[in-house]
């Protein structure tokens, strides 16, 4: 004999209609319905008008120009992955873009990365992954080289289930922390004239921290990768100042345009003082 | 107790009254607890090996309906005392579980089992602390329930409702198990081995000698796709090891409990493969994450349920691990 726990909810509709509209309530209330997706977005709005005066003070940010575009799965699949693409428009503004802020409105630390891009780096088209704590927009806002800021946001309903934006596999992330992989695509056909890609991996846990919990006694202090730079020969191709809210395992995908045949150069710095740099010959495809 | 004798052949199915196991001894239909009113089913444990019994979870999400009883549960009894296996995903659940367990026996219940992290297995946690058992997990359990504390008990008050989430605490296990630790009943010695990262990174397994009956938590799911929050190579990894455990059947962490064993590793393997195999063909290709988890698998879409609550999850935590062999 199984337990059938519709049997349950027969008994409820027949016995205790009370009980069984309160059972109806209570179940969609624990779903996401449109009114909690609402609720969130209005929390997310909320934190974020308090959030952009501490991050750009009273400049004004544009929403309606086009320039830079930001892409994430509507629901988040792994709250600890979240895979985001940003792609900025160089007919929009040839001066082009010196950097791009990457924002996940409701999570502790909300400022997930600044990046800072070389002059000429051809940047337009940079993904990562974030970790996301709840039903939240994710905002890129993209600085011109004179000066303005333009928005674009997403908003990402939280995981469901048992999906955490902690780290999968503590002790391994300690162990293989600072190893770095750097693939190279080449650009897509004459035709379309994409620029080559660079994918960045760098293996760490990226540790957001823990108070101290007075049952267990653990305490895991904050630490992550708070400086990445990302080098062609002598050109900066860009550097970026991150926190928390970018995954464990950082990983960093990018076009850019190539300029001679220097190597790629990578320095990241963690929150320990710990530096980790490698380099790699620019492949013949990558050109 | 003369009922704990009652062999295997003669399925023993006791019922407990969930509204009883929360001291709730007034009519079901009192409105002022809805939630318990609404719990006024069956909780049912059915005997499957000597002195072992097993609740069946639902292969569903957790929800307000179902009251996070989604994943089995287990107890074995020994000569002087009772090891649970794994507490429930929630409080009305646990108490319903305690209950069910007394109509059986009066004997104490020294431990609850963790198996691993997730809410559906520890929710029920609380309960089994109050009714004196001391809680065992892997030694990497308490860390990952730190690490997560918060945000299970955030998410899971918008996902199951804040009326089944009352009473839920994470506690963390105070016997932790480092390789292997033998836990004895009484004239009964279970075996509890502690793995590698794989369902997660504190996955524990119980064997019972006596009648050569696994739990393997969620180390083995059958009919619910695998849920992926460890490591997919090391999963596929310790499968063979898995197997090599000389048991007569398996209770698995979701799905038909018992299954005969080593068989019920097979569906899960191939899942597993299928995913890898499409996933390393993706990042050897140059896609992208983005893309890449929307196909992967989708062959093995209509050998499982909850296919497309979990496989593109999967297919996420699995592209970031692969990419780095």
């Amino acid at each position: 004999m199984k337990t059938v726990w519709h049997d349950r909810r027969h008994l409820a509709a027949t016995g205790m209609k009370a009980a069984a509209a309160f059972l109806v309530a209570a179940s969609l209330g624990g779903m996401a319905t449109p009114a909690h997706s609402q609720a969130a977005n209005a929390r997310s709005e909320k934190i974020w008008n308090g959030l952009k005066t501490d991050v750009f003070e009273d400049r004004a940010i544009r929403t309606d120009s086009g320039l830079v575009r930001i892409e994430a799965p509507k629901r988040a699949q792994d709250a600890a992955i979240v895979p985001v693409d940003i792609f900025i428009d160089p007919a929009r503004f040839p001066g082009g873009v010196k950097a791009l802020t990457l924002i996940v409105d409701v999570n502790p630390s909300p400022v997930a990365a600044t990046f800072q891009f070389g002059e000429n780096s051809g940047v337009t088209h940079l993904s990562t992954r974030l970790r996301v704590d709840d039903y939240s927009y994710l905002r890129a806002i993209a600085e011109t080289a004179d000066g303005e800021l333009h928005m674009a946001e997403t908003f990402v309903k939280a995981s469901g289930g048992c999906s955490a934006p902690a780290v999968k596999n503590q002790s391994e992330a300690e162990k293989t922390m600072g190893q770095m992989k750097l693939r190279q695509f080449a650009g897509e056909g004459s035709a379309s004239a994409r620029n080559p890609e660079l994918q960045l991996m760098i293996r760490h846990p990226n540790n957001s921290g823990l108070q101290k919990d007075p049952i267990t006694q653990y305490f895991i202090p904050p630490h992550f990768i708070h400086k990445v730079s990302v080098s062609q020969g002598d050109r900066q191709i860009f550097s970026m100042e991150g926190g928390i809210s970018i995954s464990e395992d950082p990983n960093f995908r990018f076009d850019y345009v190539p300029d001679g045949k220097g190597e790629i150069r990578v320095e990241a710095i963690d929150t320990d003082g710990k530096v980790f740099s490698d380099q790699w010959p620019l492949e013949a495809a990558g050109l | 107790m003369a009922r704990d004798r009652i062999g295997p052949s003669r399925r023993h199915l006791l019922q407990g009254f969930a509204c009883l196991g929360a001291g709730a001894a007034l009519p079901l239909c009192c409105g002022h607890r809805p939630a318990l009113a609404a719990a006024g089913g069956t909780f049912t444990l059915s005997e499957i090996a000597d002195g072992i019994h097993v609740f069946s979870g639902a292969n569903e999400t957790m929800n307000a309906h179902n009251q996070g009883a989604i994943c089995n549960l287990g107890i074995v009894i020994g000569r002087e005392a009772v090891a649970v296996i794994d507490s429930g995903g929630s409080i009305v659940e646990a108490n319903a579980f305690l209950a069910a367990i007394r109509g059986i026996t009066d004997r104490p219940i020294r431990y609850l089992v963790n198996t691993h992290m997730h809410p559906d297995h520890i929710f029920g946690n609380a309960a089994f602390r109050d009714a004196g058992a001391a809680i065992v997990g892997h030694r990497n359990l308490p860390p990952a329930l730190a690490a997560r504390a918060q945000f299970y008990l955030r998410s899971y008050r918008d996902q199951i409702g804040v009326q089944l989430m009352e009473g839920v605490e994470i506690i963390p296990p105070t016997l932790l198990v480092d390789d292997r630790l033998e836990l004895d009943l009484g004239g009964r010695a279970v075996e509890l081995r502690a793995w590698r990262p794989a369902h997660t990174d504190n996955d524990l397994t119980l064997f019972d000698p006596m009648t050569k009956t696994l739990f393997a938590g969620d180390l083995v799911f059958l009919e619910h796709l695998p849920t992926l929050d460890g490591s997919l190579l090391g999963w596929l990894g310790q499968m063979d090891e898995l197997a090599t455990i000389e048991a007569a059947r398996v209770v698995p962490g979701h799905g038909t409990a018992p299954a005969s064993w080593p068989q019920a590793l097979e569906p899960q393997r191939h899942y597993f493969e299928t995913l890898a195999g499409d996933l390393r063909k993706a990042i050897k290709d140059g896609t992208p994450l983005s893309e890449a988890v929307v196909g992967a698998a989708q062959s093995a879409r209509g050998q499982w349920r909850l296919f497309d609550e979990y496989n593109e999850r999967n297919a996420t935590a699995a592209y970031a691990e692969l990419e780095w062999e």
